[in-house]
């Protein structure tokens, strides 16, 4: 048997410990307990004597409770049965996607032009279902916990996408659209002045609205231009800050972890979520590697287990103890996979720090369970 | 002979579940299954992850219907990855024949602005053709016995799904509207059957909760639950239930091991992972009930040792066949 290559321990107490580190954005495919990981850091960081908060996406409802998040209020709560002896302090919130598009379009325009875009027919659907509205609100909402500089350290659960990598791109996508010539051509019938826009002359713009207009009627152009119109002072804003705070993401007071469980699927998102940071030069911090099953019997095998198993059932009159041999042999024949997921990831990225989180018996729930799921990221 | 199950009349089989289920292949299985025995199935995959080539081994798959895999008794499967740029392209090619247009928008960002910006259109043009395929027709005969779709996560499946329902209230009349009200009707039609995948644990066990909720809401039509990855208890009764409480007889244990020739210092560890089985069946029972109350037909699937590769989809699809696609029994309404 070859000796699989070692990954470097990931210590996430001196990531999430250390004054110098101000954000901690926890990345990953859905399902990989990527919101767990996040409120577990969180509430370490805090006990150990920093002021925290955790943005999260989408937490479970039972965790979300334990946190106090029993309402989308949009704005930081503080966690209470914390032990805060250290000096420590933990703040959590909810995004709500819809509540952080209205207070930046009540922020960044006037009272009756609020009121105007709220009263779009176009503001609700788009503040809804924009494509990648959450992952420009949590970009967004990071902007501003940063700015308002309460915290030490900010821990961010990014959205459920179907790609780890929708959280990095959303900022850019937004930029292409601002700058491309689609937005001035929705524009250009607003400040043409309603249906005058038939008469601008231009080859391309008669082409688009010949096209548009096949499509959807006029007066739903008109609302759309309107809408538009409404939101364009507001869309610049908008994408210096979320540059901004791409920028900020790339300085060294950043970590992020890439959350995986050790199945295909979510190592292959975070490989490329690796190679991407890197690409970028965003400061990785290493893996956290949940639900790694492990057997509390190493040194009998499957096999092993198994041929005894066998031998028992033939004996006749040790049947609990075959059964008991068999969850075994189960057991470990999950935890070789599990290890050799882990080993498989390290040798495509022999440098990536790396951490494990056994797979625990029970969900998550509350404190206590954060509390023991964050000794396991600390390497206690 | 297709549609002998809980639905005879689905067509259209939306696959839906929380990340990490294992929905692609649940979806993959079941376009296996519906082919067996002689007829086609299109498994169609809507959200550029390319799950479906990597399950089956093969290629990246391009926008366009090609035979993936060959089922039981005959049979086959195609795969379709919708591309949502070349579905616009398509889509306005069908309706307003413009050809050199579409490439004169694409330059545009019309196009970027479309599939990736405005609100909805996205899933606009993957609903769309997605009810294109379930109801194209050939020499007047079905292309497709049965359409699969590999569906977003159960968080977003019911806005995916009354995406064209909800454009249709933004356009009044038009062809936009015309378009939706076609998708809506194949979509809240006895010919489609939304099923969700999950695991025996409690957050994708309430998002099923969830999901079904908002999906009988908007009126639906809910197929089945399909519980992924099970395990059967191994350990008999009643010492299940003793380990469960945290009972294992240590000495009993002992005895068994040196009997099979093991150390007897094996034993409490053996003990505790004997107890934390224990738990987790339980839990997972738990988890079942309430599955259960959902009143909807549940199938499970085992937990294969091995990651799914192609023999274990043909396994699943076995599975599948003999429990959700079987013909209700007089005995089992």
């Amino acid at each position: 048997m070859t000796r699989a290559r070692k990954a470097p321990r990931l210590d996430l107490d001196a990531v999430a410990l250390d004054p110098r580190t101000r954000i901690v954005v926890c990345c990953g495919s859905g399902g990989v307990g990527k919101t767990t990981t996040a409120a577990a850091i969180a509430l370490r960081a805090a006990e150990q004597g920093r002021k925290v908060v955790v943005l999260t996406i989408d937490p479970a409802r039972r965790l979300a409770q334990s946190m106090g998040l029993s309402e989308l209020d949009n704005t930081p709560r503080e966690v209470s049965g914390v032990d805060t002896a250290k000096g420590g302090e933990l703040h959590a919130m909810m995004l709500d996607m819809k509540r952080t598009f209205d207070e930046i379009v009540s922020a960044h325009s006037t009272p009756e032009r609020a009121e105007q875009i709220f009263a779009n027919p176009f503001y609700k659907s788009l503040s809804e279902s924009f494509a990648g509205t959450q992952e420009y609100m949590a970009m967004e909402k990071l902007g501003q916990l940063r700015a308002r500089d309460e915290w030490d350290l900010i821990v961010v659960d990014t959205p459920p996408s179907r790609s780890a990598l929708d959280f990095l791109d959303a900022p850019q996508r937004l930029g292409r659209f601002l700058d491309g010539r689609m937005l001035r051509l929705l524009l250009a019938p607003a400040r043409a002045g309603g249906r005058a826009y038939v008469r601008v002359v231009n080859a391309s713009f008669s082409l688009f609205t010949r096209v548009i207009t096949r499509i959807i009627d006029v007066d739903v152009l008109r609302d759309l231009s309107a809408f538009v119109g409404a939101l364009e002072t507001m869309f610049g804003g908008f994408r210096e800050r979320a540059q901004k705070t791409y920028e900020l993401l790339k300085t060294p007071g950043t970590a992020f972890l890439v959350v995986a469980a050790p199945e295909p699927d979510a190592l292959r998102e975070a490989s490329y979520f690796v190679d991407r940071l890197s690409v970028e030069s965003m400061p990785l911090a290493g893996l956290v590697l949940n639900r790694v099953r492990t057997s509390t019997a190493p040194a009998l095998s499957a096999e092993r287990a198994d041929v005894a198993a066998e031998a028992l059932a033939d004996q006749g009159g040790h049947e609990v103890t075959e059964a008991i041999l068999r969850v075994h042999a189960d057991r470990a024949l999950l935890a070789v996979h599990d290890r050799r997921m882990r080993d498989r990831f390290t040798s495509a990225h022999p440098k990536v720090p790396l951490v494990e989180v056994p797979a625990l018996a029970t969900d998550v729930h509350d404190l206590d369970g954060l509390r023991s799921v964050a000794e396991a990221l600390a390497g206690i | 002979m297709s549609g002998s199950s809980a639905w005879p009349e689905a067509r259209l089989h939306v696959v839906t579940g929380k990340g990490g289920t294992g929905k692609t292949t649940v979806a993959a299985a079941l376009a296996l299954a519906l082919a067996a025995g002689g007829q086609r199935t299109l498994l169609v995959e809507v959200e550029g992850r390319q799950g479906i080539a990597q399950l089956f081994d093969s290629p990246p798959l391009p926008y366009e219907e090609r035979r993936i895999a060959v089922a039981a008794d005959g049979g086959e499967v195609r795969a379709l990855a919708i591309d949502p740029e070349q579905a616009l392209l398509e889509y306005l090619a069908m309706f307003y024949s413009l050809g050199r247009a579409g490439r004169a928008l694409r330059r545009m960002g019309a196009i970027d602005f479309a599939t990736t910006i405005a609100p909805g259109m996205r899933d606009v043009l993957l609903t769309g053709k997605i009810k294109e395929t379930t109801t194209r027709t050939e020499k007047g005969r079905r292309v497709y016995d049965a359409v699969v779709v590999d569906a977003p996560p159960t968080g977003r499946i019911t806005r995916f799904l009354n995406v064209t329902a909800e454009v249709a209230g933004l356009a009044r009349v038009g062809p936009v509207k015309s378009q939706s009200d076609g998708v809506m009707a194949v979509l809240r039609s006895p010919q489609t059957a939304v099923h969700v995948v999950t695991l025996l644990e409690e957050m994708p066990v309430q998002e099923t909760v969830d999901a079904v909720a908002e999906l009988r809401r908007t009126g639906l039509p809910v197929g089945a639950v399909i519980v992924n990855m099970t395990r059967p208890p191994l350990l008999p009764e009643p010492a299940l239930a003793r380990a469960a409480a945290g009972e294992v007889d240590l000495g009993e244990l002992r005895a068994g091991l040196a009997s099979a020739g093991l150390a007897e210092g094996l034993a409490p560890a053996l003990a505790r992972e004997a107890v934390e089985h224990a738990e987790r069946w339980e839990l997972e029972d738990r988890n079942r009930a309430v599955l259960s109350r959902l009143g909807l037909p549940t199938y499970e699937l085992p937990l294969l040792p091995d990651t799914v590769d192609l023999g274990g989809l043909y396994e699943l699809a076995d599975r599948l066949r003999d429990s959700a696609l079987r013909e209700p029994t007089a005995s089992s309404a």
